[in-house]
């Protein structure tokens, strides 16, 4: 096989996405650990701490039921920013365009961008834009950066996560891909499932209540749940057990992945949290979150304990146990 | 709840479970059940129902993994094609990273080739509809399940006219390596979980030869958790009383018979002929070609290519592991050398490979 090789693999997420960070991109341009990898840098600035983080949108269709590639684009460096705890202040946005694109288009896509950027209470102050020629590119490509500033005392990072803890989602699993993939040309399947692109900036504001008991937050996108939580095993050096049974996934969402095959627990969010907290606290966290627009379907899914580092189980719904490993290879490419 | 819901009931599951437990628990011998098909092994692994399974009950997994089956010789022609000008080809997903001899479809995607990933192999035909000057091959692997639609659109796409549609046909029919597993002394089954789908297509008559030539119990079984726990337990009886037939477990879907409209658009479009199955070798009777009448639609005659010589690759147990005489995690490439993401084997690579599946869930 040729090694050399970039594969469609690379960006899905998951073992291969981290391999070429971990061999190549991070080994030459950064020297931080595994442990320390997060969804922003945290910079320690004089009087306080900044949150900085960068994303970039690729996905296809560029419109989907439930968003297009200029909320996500915003939502998602929003998220990565509100996954370190801090409050996201200001936005970059880069652009590049195919020639031939269509104005009109891309006027809806920047109308999505300032109004999810006003929902967010962020604010867009710089930007770029190029035009590639046609063939060169696909349409659009987005990239934003995002900085926050980080208000609190609290360590909120991948690496927090304590024997007895307890893993909660803000609600269902794998719209986003669905949403995405029923609106790809060649399949058109009527899901009924919209994407769950949103900002959870709000969301977090409120849980950072919790206090110390709020361990680590991690927005499970590409490779979805079962990806990140293998990752924050990992760095937290765990054993994370899931639960099926509690798992909340929309049945249209089930019925779509019995259908083509794929597992809900790999595909991707991007109006997801995952807070994995203290025991005590789980109660509250669930009221917080359920009480939230962004969190109504709420739910405990699994628990931390000593154990072997970073693996992650599930109990079955029928009461059988088995592994959960990090997404191999990729699942639905260009899902954001 | 939903229908399928109830196929998924944890109290029908552990009842079950417990009915085995008990009706085993005077065995001093394991009894082993093979599961031939791929969606069982994924069902096994997916609701980790080995661990509600007594020790005496041991399930091992067959040659039902259609990817798995197809030998490197196929690849490579389908690789050798894909390179030509003017050629798009269309295949399941599960195709693209399965190794060839010294590439896979998806490292010629990363350089050029045009490969795309249809869910229906009328989906390929569209392709062939809306790109007139290019030639479209669509990767015609998988079993009685899923030749029928292939068969389905060939006859589409005569019926559209098209002259830019081709299938590369590698179909494999079921019945023929169980014979052959049966037949051999180093792999003792005791019973056989058989297809589900497959069954529904060919009827579970195909299997009464393996009842009276060897007397190994069979039972046609579901995919749910509660149907293979059934089939199952099914097997377990047939073997306290000394019997050996065939049973239909998942009646809600298979017949004795089968699906007579397939059967026919089967025996249509293709021909039988002998197929080399990976781990297996030639197998007479085995497989299904394109039937000289539709020729025009064989990508291997319509489109002459130099193929590479083939190379196998060493130590790689996929051969064994199919036939179930070597577990996943007894081969020395397993999750060494031979992962998900950089594959050795097919077993690795397919949804339904039996290495994949022990990989993702297994451990």
């Amino acid at each position: 096989m040729n090694n050399d090789l970039i594969l469609l693999g690379h960006g899905s997420g998951g073992k291969l996405s981290h391999q070429l960070l971990d061999d190549l991109i991070i080994a030459k341009l950064s020297q931080t650990p595994v442990r320390g990898q997060n969804d922003a840098a945290l910079l320690q600035i004089a009087g306080g701490k900044l949150a900085f983080t960068t994303d970039s949108y690729v996905v296809d269709p560029i419109f989907f039921p439930g968003g297009n590639i200029g909320d996500l684009a915003v939502n998602g460096t929003v998220n990565d920013l509100a996954m370190m705890g801090a409050r996201p202040l200001y936005l970059s946005v880069g652009l590049i365009l195919e020639e031939g694109f269509s104005k009109a288009e891309l006027s809806l896509i920047l109308d999505s961008m300032r109004t999810a950027a006003e929902g967010a209470g962020v604010k867009i102050v710089t930007g770029d834009t190029k035009v590639v020629p046609k063939g060169k590119g696909d349409r659009i490509f987005i990239n934003t950066s995002g900085i926050g500033v980080v208000e609190h005392d609290l360590t909120i990072d991948g690496a927090s996560g304590k024997p007895g803890d307890q893993v909660i989602v803000n609600g269902t699993i794998g719209d986003h891909g669905i949403a995405v993939l029923s609106a790809r040309e060649g399949l058109e399947i009527d899901s009924g499932i919209t994407s769950d692109s949103a900002a959870l900036n709000g969301l977090v504001e409120e849980l950072l209540a919790l206090g110390g008991g709020l361990h680590v937050l991690r927005d499970p996108t590409r490779g979805g749940v079962a990806t990140t939580l293998k990752e924050i095993a990992i760095q937290s050096g765990v054993t994370i057990t899931l639960d099926e049974a509690s798992l909340p996934i929309n049945s249209g969402v089930k019925g779509v992945c019995a259908i083509l095959g794929l597992d809900p627990l790999y595909v991707a969010n991007e109006g997801k949290l995952l807070a994995i907290v203290a025991p005590e606290c789980a109660e509250e966290a669930l009221t917080i979150m359920r009480r939230h627009p962004q969190g109504k379907d709420a739910a405990v899914i699994g628990e931390l304990a000593e154990g072997p580092d970073g693996r992650v189980q599930m109990k079955t719904s029928v009461g059988g146990l088995r592994g959960v490993e990090m997404l191999a290879g990729e699942q639905l490419p260009r899902i954001c | 709840m939903n229908y399928s819901d109830q196929f998924r009931d944890k109290d029908l599951v552990t009842g079950l479970a417990r009915r085995i437990r008990t009706l085993t628990s005077g065995l001093d011998k394991p009894l082993t059940f093979m599961e031939v098909c791929g969606t069982h092994t994924m069902a096994i692994y997916q609701f980790g129902l080995r661990s509600l399974l007594p020790p005496q009950v041991r399930l091992i997994s067959g040659p039902g993994c259609p990817v798995c089956v197809t030998p490197n010789g196929y690849l490579d022609r389908a690789i050798a094609l894909c390179r030509l000008p003017d050629v798009i080809v269309a295949t399941f997903g599960d195709m693209l990273r399965v190794p060839g001899s010294s590439s896979s479809l998806m490292e010629e995607r990363a350089k050029g080739a045009e490969i795309k990933i249809v869910y229906s192999p009328l989906d390929a035909v569209q392709i062939a509809v809306k790109h007139p000057g290019k030639r479209v091959i669509f990767l015609g692997v998988g079993f009685e399940t899923t030749a029928p639609t292939i068969a389905g659109s060939i006859l589409a796409a005569q019926k559209l006219g098209l002259t830019n549609y081709f299938v590369l046909a590698s179909h494999k029919t079921m019945p023929e390596p169980m014979g052959i597993l049966s037949a051999d002394p180093e792999l003792s089954v005791d019973g056989y979980l058989c297809p589900a789908h497959v069954s529904a297509i060919i009827g579970a008559d195909a299997y009464r030869f393996l009842c009276e030539e060897y007397q190994v119990p069979c039972v046609v079984t579901g995919f749910e958790p509660t149907d293979v726990l059934q089939g199952v337990e099914m097997l377990v009886r047939q073997r306290l009383a000394g019997e050996s037939k065939v049973e239909i477990q998942y009646s809600r879907v298979v017949s004795w018979e089968g699906n007579a409209k397939a059967q026919a658009i089967l025996a249509q479009v293709f021909t039988p002929f002998d197929a080399d199955w990976r781990g297996i070798g030639m197998l007479p009777g085995s497989g299904l070609k394109i039937a000289e009448p539709y020729a025009a639609y064989d990508a291997e005659l319509a489109i002459p290519v130099a193929v590479e010589p083939l190379k196998e690759h060493r130590g790689c147990q996929c051969g064994e592991i199919l036939k179930g005489k070597v577990a996943p995690y007894d081969c020395p490439l397993f999750g060494t050398s031979c992962t998900p993401e950089s594959p050795v084997g097919a077993c690795m690579v397919s949804s339904e490979g039996t290495c994949a599946a022990a990989y993702k869930y297994g451990r």
